[in-house]
């Protein structure tokens, strides 16, 4: 398998005193389901937002299919966001708008300027959008306005409208932080689904080690803006998660614990 | 100790009063006004009223003018509203905090919408009377300068609060700076948006019959007109026909703001 994306010594600096990366090294090889855990304020929104550049890391290289993207011009910048799909924890769709509509935002980055303004999609974008749409079940939504759907039908839009852009790459920061347990369980499947069948690789922000560890080909453990363990699932023990979540350690070892036992 | 605080705040009420009442008597005693006959006058000139300002047969047969210069007044208040809400979108758009260019185009465009604010309707007819002189453009441009103020702030603040999550969405996308604007920012806050304008028509209806009396054009230099040559039971025509086509008004736009919401 190809490596996908590398972060080399990558580090971020908010203002004088923040650093919320310092040194971030690792690769993702491209199919990878890759889970980004560790406790709050740990700095994965921040790692999770350099990949698109949609914050600009201080220092270091990020490579993206073997080129810097920290050097991309506002056109590179553009082709780089359109290739890597975003999925967010408030889904961050345009409420008034309808599903049809919010999953075919995706396609505005492929849009000139003119055409990104009228909204001008072609037919086989809205051929695609509908597809998708009924690969995550909302085929009886498509006309609904945003704001008449549930949080999870919600976050499948999210997820649809990132699909339309036929990313090599999703990254999703905390998909199921503001979901029901049924609601997350449906949307995290959907996720390795897209993983495993369609190939695209995924990054994870997740807060549940349990799901993380179900789901995930490998975690990265973050504390601090270090990365303190890069790894399989299986190698997660109660000496890691204290080295990665410090004292907010007994909730997540007590996660730990019931899903080995059930 | 709590009865001290208990105590301490009736003496602070009292002296409030008392402060109040010391106001209002130098006021009185300053300005010579006569307390007694000030309220004996109001039935007076209330009877005054009965008995001159009321529409007759006379006033009735001015209708047809009464309503031309009223059309005419409406449609510069809309007019002069539709057009400063494009330029206060423009303005907005570039001095929001999410969509802004950020740096000196913001402050510009902030600081613009501000100085314009805070000059009043009747000031921008005054100033411009100068260089206009008695016409229908000083009205308009009046009320242009007025509602591009108002309106400039009050879109800036609907699309700061509507739009910034789905912002960020469509920014991720790779999505253009007009892209997100079409798509995004216009969209979420369109209601709030054309919810303004209808305040802002509603408010230079009534500013534009004031304006027309020291511009000299739509109804209000018809009211000035009446009012002046002692025909009064014309004039009170004008207030009717005024009143009627606020409450019209006021409710049409009510209507239309409860259909998109
Ligand atoms: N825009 C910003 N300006 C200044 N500091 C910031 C900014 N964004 C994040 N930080 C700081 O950087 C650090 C990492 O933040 P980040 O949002 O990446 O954490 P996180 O791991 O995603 O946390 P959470 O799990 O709570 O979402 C924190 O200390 C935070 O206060
Ligand atoms: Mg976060």
């Amino acid at each position: 398998m190809t490596t996908l994306l590398e972060f080399k010594q990558v580090s971020k600096q908010y203002g004088a005193d923040t650093r919320a990366l310092s040194n971030v090294n690792f690769t993702v090889k491209q199919g990878e389901f890759v889970s980004i855990i560790g406790p709050s304020g740990a700095g994965k929104s921040t790692l999770l937002r350099c990949i698109n550049r949609m914050i600009d890391a201080s220092g270091g290289e990020i490579m993206f299919e073997d080129s810097n993207i920290m050097g991309l011009n506002k056109r590179g910048l553009k082709q780089l966001r359109s290739q890597i799909g975003m999925v967010f924890q408030h889904y961050n769709l345009v409420d008034r708008l309808s599903v049809i509509e919010n999953v075919l935002h995706g396609r505005l980055g492929y849009k000139s300027t003119l055409e990104g303004v009228l909204g001008l999609y072609s037919k086989e974008e809205k051929r695609r959008a509908y597809t998708i749409l009924k690969t995550l079940g909302l085929e009886e939504q498509i006309y609904k306005r945003c704001d008449q759907l549930s949080g999870g039908q919600k976050q499948r839009v999210g997820i649809a409208r990132a699909l339309v852009q036929d990313p090599k790459m999703l990254l999703c920061d905390e998909p199921i932080a503001s979901l029901d347990p049924n609601a997350s369980i449906i949307i995290m499947n959907h996720l390795r689904d897209i993983c495993t069948t369609m190939g695209i690789t995924v990054i994870v922000n997740l807060h549940q080690v349990e799901v993380a560890l179900k789901y995930s080909d490998r975690i990265l453990g973050v504390n601090k803006g270090s990365v303190i363990y890069d790894g399989p699932p299986a190698g997660i023990k109660r000496e890691q998660l204290t080295r990665i979540y410090g004292s907010e350690i007994e909730e997540h070892i007590g996660e730990l614990e019931k899903q080995h036992a059930g | 100790m709590q009865d001290n605080f208990f105590a301490r705040k009736r003496i602070n009420t009292l002296l409030f009063c008392f402060l109040m009442l010391v106001i209002t008597m130098v006021s009185i005693i300053a300005t010579d006004y006569d307390v007694i006959r000030g309220f004996t006058s109001i039935p007076k000139a209330a009877e005054w009223a009965f008995g001159n300002f009321y529409p007759n047969e006379k006033a009735l047969s001015r209708l047809p003018d009464i309503v031309n210069s009223l059309i005419e007044t409406l449609l510069v208040s809309i007019a002069s509203t539709i057009v400063a809400a494009i330029f206060a979108l423009l303005f907005a758009i570039a001095g929001s905090h999410t969509t802004g260019m950020g740096g000196l185009i913001s402050w510009i465009s902030r600081s613009i919408a501000t100085l314009f604010r805070n000059i009043d309707v009747a000031a921008w007819s005054m100033i411009l009377l100068l260089s206009f002189g008695q016409n229908v453009l000083t009205g308009y441009f009046a009320l242009f300068f007025g509602s591009f103020g108002f309106l400039t702030r009050a879109f800036t603040e609907s699309i700061d609060e509507v739009s910034n999550s789905s912002v960020e969405a469509l920014r991720a996308t790779g999505a253009g700076y007009w892209s997100i604007i079409a798509h995004s920012v216009i969209p979420s806050s369109i209601p709030q948006l054309l919810s303004w304008i209808l305040f802002m028509i509603e408010t230079n209806i009534r500013q534009a019959t004031l304006i027309g009396i020291l511009t000299g054009t739509g109804i209000g230099f018809l009211f000035s007109l009446y009012y002046k040559s002692l025909n009064y039971n014309s004039a009170s025509m004008v207030v009717i026909v005024i009143v009627c086509a606020i409450i019209v008004i006021e409710s049409v736009s009510n209507y239309v703001r409860k259909v998109i919401m």
